[in-house]
């Protein structure tokens, strides 16, 4: 009795999230572009687009459920299961925070070109960097790897108070940057957030694995 | 509640039998199933130590120490022919039975040794009680007649007080409120899963301290499965319940620790692992009771 039907479905279901996570990834880096260049269009279709991304994780929970409910898993494949709940949680709210950086940018429309960004995209790069090695950790299983994602997270939490010093002294400098840096100062916090969803698929990594519940998600910096 | 004078413990300054060091008759790859999963401090009712069973030269299994909590249910799991049921059948003594059956280890039962010479069988039997898988109400007896006949055979005969054990015997089993209009039916009148709380009545009229239930479910439908299930978690509140079940979601659903058992290469049950059943089925430490509990086993 080796359960191939099971191991199939999990192994579908485990593609699935890397598909789910591949639509927040681009959700994330097209939102940054659109920013850059002031695409308002491209803007409104990441908006748009988030749709398909809350669909995709209602279908895997879907499914995950209807597996739970038929298979009756146990150990390490109810683990696994649970993981997946909570790991397509995180990714449609990774793309919910990529589509908030492109309703911001449909509000900065109107700001003269070229953008001066400042530590953002370096933020963004990261937070791409950190959900590509957290679904590796998880599709790996590989503890260390998703142990190591604070230290990831911690340069993001670094660069973010990088960019709020200058938006700060930007709009101390000139009031009538005030709005457009508080925008700028929305998306730095949206990229953190990105980054704090990364390092909570890493504990489902951990937990997944070796059954222990693990706080990581604690700054050293 | 009549006590029975069991023999005592073992005096401490006596040294153990060779059978009852700690890894005597075990082989390696079993060496290491604690016996003991609940928190220091746990009442326990019974302790078994390095029990073997034999049903003539064909040994059933070997070597298995476990520390059973009070007033909690302990589930054993593992394959047909891993020794479940003959081991709990050591526990009253049951499994002698069986032609050329014999039994090697010790069994305290609240500290005394339930196979010490001068013990009755019988009275371990009544302490330790069993429901089997099977419903086996006595067919020629009515509802109540089954529920007395244990309080008879003990010896009681006033019948004011059978008629108010039986009641209360009933009315734990949950059954009292679905026979009290009719109680001189007979017993096998009733449906299989009131057979089985009838049954059930039946052994804890004569108030046992331990309840031993050899799959008490598996000639049930789902309903009455579920009833029994919640039946034994009430249960737990007087008594110490130890099932064998081959069904694992109710063993996650009603126990409070897990025991799983596997024949080994040498043809007879082994401990592999014993944890809190929540931890046998979200996170067990064995790769063997994983692959069985995950349903990848052999």
């Amino acid at each position: 009795m080796t359960r191939d039907l099971f191991n199939a479905e999990i192994r579908q279901l485990q593609d699935e999230v890397l598909v789910l996570g591949s639509m927040a990834e681009k959700a994330i880096l097209d939102s940054l572009e659109a920013l850059r260049g002031g695409d308002r269009e491209w803007s409104k279709r990441i908006i748009e687009d988030d749709r398909k991304v809350n669909k995709k994780r209602f279908e895997i929970e879907d499914r995950c459920i209807f597996v739970v409910a038929s298979q009756q898993p146990m150990a390490s494949d109810l683990r696994a299961l649970a993981s997946i709940l909570y790991i397509i949680t995180d990714l449609e709210r990774i793309a919910d925070h990529a589509e908030g950086i492109a309703r911001i940018n449909v509000m900065l429309a109107d700001e003269p070109l070229p953008r001066k960004l400042g530590y953002i995209p370096s933020m963004a790069d990261r937070a791409v960097a950190m959900l590509r090695d957290s679904l590796k950790a998880y599709i790996e299983h590989d503890v260390d790897s998703a142990r190591q994602i604070c230290d990831a997270d911690d340069e993001v939490d670094r660069l973010q108070d990088s960019v709020y010093d200058d938006c700060i002294k930007g709009m101390i400098a000139d009031p009538s940057t005030i709005q457009r840096n508080t925008h700028l100062l929305w998306t730095a916090h949206n990229l953190e957030r990105i980054a704090d969803r990364c390092t909570n698929i890493c504990e489902r990594v951990i937990y997944q694995v070796t059954g222990r519940m693990e706080e990581i998600n604690i700054s050293k910096y | 509640m009549t006590h029975l004078n069991l023999s005592p413990v073992r005096p401490s300054d006596e040294p153990l039998p060779d059978m009852l060091r700690e890894t005597g008759g075990a082989s390696a790859e079993f060496a290491h199933a604690a016996p003991r999963p609940m928190p220091e401090g746990t009442p326990i009712a019974l302790s078994a130590h390095n029990v073997g069973a034999w049903y003539g030269s064909k040994k059933a299994i070997s070597g298995i120490s476990m520390e059973i909590a009070k007033n909690a249910v302990t589930a054993l799991i593992g394959p047909s022919g891993c020794g479940k049921s003959t081991y709990i059948r050591c526990f009253n003594r049951m499994h002698e039975f069986a032609p050329h059956a014999r039994v090697e280890g010790t069994i305290l039962l609240e500290g005394a040794d339930v196979y010490a010479p001068g013990v009755d069988p019988a009275r371990v039997r009544q302490r330790v009680g069993m429901v089997f898988q099977k419903p086996n109400p006595f067919p020629t007896m009515s509802v109540v007649e089954n529920v007395a006949a244990g309080l008879r055979f003990m010896g009681v005969r006033n019948r004011a007080e059978i008629s108010d054990r039986v009641e209360e015997a009933l009315k734990l089993a949950a059954l009292w409120d679905e026979v009290k209009s009719d109680l001189k039916k007979p017993g096998i009148a009733l449906s299989g899963g009131q057979q089985q709380r009838l049954c059930i009545a039946r052994t804890i009229a004569v108030e046992p301290e331990v309840v031993l239930m050899d799959e008490p479910c598996s000639a049930l439908d789902p309903v009455a499965t579920l009833k029994i299930e919640d039946l034994m978690r009430g249960l737990a509140e007087r008594y110490t319940i130890i099932i064998v079940t081959h069904n694992m979601q109710q063993a996650a659903r009603v126990s409070d620790y897990t025991a799983f058992l596997l024949m080994a290469g040498d043809g007879a049950g082994h401990l592999v692992e014993y944890r809190s059943t929540a931890d046998i089925f979200t996170n067990p430490h064995d790769k063997r009771t994983e692959d069985y509990i995950t349903g990848r086993f052999g």
